[in-house]
């Protein structure tokens, strides 16, 4: 492409002077979100701006002491875990017979599955509050995790990863007398690893941050999570800066520090999604 | 059955016995399967649109009774100016996050740059707005536009820009939404970006360097059109996610906003009619006439990338 020496060393630098500048326009509000949770209210509302805070830790205090944030903070849990644990065995189980087996109206289910994915979701939202509420669990975890227990695109995306694996392995159990569903648990889940941790990234990060469903079914806020918990925090403390920025940290950074961990599934995850 | 289908069926009976009755046992292990899911989609997914258009044509007593109206909720749809604004609204933000592409594709471009180290450090500072959740978005931004104590204003008074009260004035509201909505997008779409870019041989860069081809021409020629169909994908998603927009809606722009009424969007218009008013058989009305919207704008965009998306 160019020649490589010239590449080496300093000829680098405005490609980083962009993407530097770039970065502190993603980071600045992120920085200003924590310098001012260490606020006090009249140094928030200062200007020009205190740029050293007092430590105002009062304000995460606050948080724990007004909402009932570590009750939201296990709802979110027990949500996005239900979720994805869920999704991860309905949509591979289904996404394995759609990729592997054969019977009879197959391709004209799975096709009739993924108009789900053309729909917006309004047109889910009445019936499926209907249903949760006559089911009598309004405000309840169980409401809270049912509908998003089944994906069709979590199984669109199981499915594309099956066909990607080789037949060979599975054949060859299969002649051994194995029964597809003990080919699928024991042969092919493992096989699926990748598949599987990166569509269970993208469910993790999709639940934790859900706020539509939440807020439309459970309207107490013992039995909210944290996405909707925020909206009502900042109802009560419209302009109490310092407290709803100590409330957006400690709700969002479990899942930020998670994507650091995960990183590399989220990214693949993602770039999956952009190449089908 | 198809001839296709039958000589399959010919070839099948032709098999080993064994082997015959594992593919015919496969019939009743692949029901079972799928039986959990599709039971799932179909009971909350599925039949809920069937019902939410048969709802688009009833109207809800207090008591949740649904009584047929025939079009009248439709009627309504095209009388109520609110509508028009929302429908206004959401175009405009559907439109103008497409603005947010060329800063992704940039963003990708320049991190793939060969030899380039701190590529995954850049990464992850691109990515935070992607991974925290919307409400805390919301929140941030919120403090950020504040017109008497936000940084932003703070920032612009520095260089002498006296600012406005951004997401409390209905001139601004919209386009400062807009903007976080972008801040938000750049770093998921740098990322479909990179891999689209990843794909694109190297051996086409050689050689158009052999025959004298700049670093620009070598973008607009060769970069450009093999990245196309990752830029499609993305603009359809980016007007998806608009027509969709709620959250920063929803948070930013809270009761006794001013500008709040000028900047509902369809969705969130949508939401205060069937769960705040309960309006539902009229909000299902514009549940069905956004899906509708949604699919003639999705058909417009597959039709136009016959004429610039190239596959190669």
């Amino acid at each position: 492409m160019r020649n490589g020496s010239a590449l080496r060393g300093g000829r680098l630098w405005p490609v980083h002077l962009v993407l530097a500048i770039g970065a502190a326009a993603m980071v600045m509000p992120f920085f200003w979100q924590v310098l001012t949770s260490l606020k006090t209210f009249t140094e928030a509302t200062r200007t020009p701006p205190v740029w050293i805070p007092s430590f105002e830790w009062g304000n995460f205090a606050k948080v724990l002491d007004e909402t009932p944030f570590l009750q939201q903070l296990g709802n979110t849990v027990v949500m996005t875990t239900g979720r994805t644990l869920a999704q991860l065995l309905f949509c591979s189980l289904a996404a394995y017979a759609f990729a592997r087996l054969r019977f009879p109206g197959r391709d004209v289910i799975f096709v009739a599955l993924l108009s789900v994915l053309m729909v917006p979701g309004q047109l889910f939202l009445i019936p499926q509050y209907q249903i949760i509420q006559s089911l009598g669990w309004l405000n309840t975890l169980p409401g809270l995790i049912a509908p998003g227990m089944f994906s069709a695109f979590g199984t669109f995306m199981m499915r594309q990863f099956f066909m990607t694996l080789p037949a060979e392995v599975e054949e060859a159990a299969r002649l051994d007398g194995a029964n597809p569903l003990r080919i699928f648990w024991s042969v092919m889940l493992p096989l699926a690893r990748p598949g599987l941790l990166a569509l269970g990234v993208l469910t993790v990060l999709w639940s934790w941050n859900d706020l539509m469903w939440p807020l439309i079914v459970n309207t107490d806020p013992e039995s909210m999570p944290l996405s909707a918990g925020l909206s009502a925090l900042q109802g009560e403390h419209m302009t109490d800066y310092p407290v709803l920025m100590a409330g957006s940290l400690m709700a969002s950074a479990p899942i930020i520090v998670l994507f650091i961990i995960m990183q590399k599934q989220l990214i693949q995850g993602i770039a999956f999604t952009g190449s089908k | 059955m198809s001839t296709a289908g039958r000589a399959v069926a010919v070839k099948a009976a032709a098999r080993p016995a064994t082997r015959r009755r594992l593919r015919d046992r496969d019939w009743v292990w692949g029901y079972a399967m799928i039986a959990p899911l599709v039971l799932g989609l179909a009971v909350f997914y599925l039949w809920p649109v069937v019902q939410s258009v048969y709802y688009s044509f009833t109207e809800w007593t207090l008591f949740g009774d649904a009584t047929w109206v025939g079009l009248r909720n439709y009627e309504q749809l095209f009388t109520d100016p609110a509508n028009g604004r929302a429908l206004r609204n959401t175009f405009v933000y559907g439109g103008l996050s497409l603005l947010g592409i060329p800063l992704s594709i940039a963003v990708a471009a320049l991190l793939g740059t060969r030899g380039l180290r701190l590529v995954s450090l850049y990464r992850t500072l691109y990515f935070l707005p992607v991974v925290t959740m919307p409400a805390a978005v919301a929140m941030i931004w919120t403090w950020l536009y504040n017109g008497d104590y936000g940084l932003v204003n703070y920032l612009l008074s520095l260089v002498g820009i006296h600012g406005a009260s951004w997401i409390a004035e209905p001139s601004t509201a919209l386009y400062a939404l807009v903007a976080v909505g972008i801040w938000t997008q750049i770093g998921y779409n740098a990322v479909i970006f990179m891999a689209g870019l990843q794909s694109i041989p190297s051996h086409l860069y050689e050689a158009a360097s052999i025959d004298g081809a700049g670093r620009a021409r070598q973008f607009f020629r060769i970069t450009l059109p093999l990245l196309s169909p990752s830029i499609f994908f993305v603009s359809v998603l980016s007007v998806i996610n608009g027509l969709q927009m709620f959250d920063l809606v929803y948070l930013m722009l809270r009761r006794g906003n001013p500008a709040r009424e000028d900047t509902q969007t369809v969705v969130s218009l949508f939401f205060s009619r069937a769960f705040e008013e309960g309006a539902k058989g009229y909000a299902a009305a514009m549940a069905v006439v956004l899906m509708l919207i949604t699919l003639v704008l999705t058909v417009i965009q597959f039709r136009v990338q016959k004429r610039w998306v190239h596959y190669a």
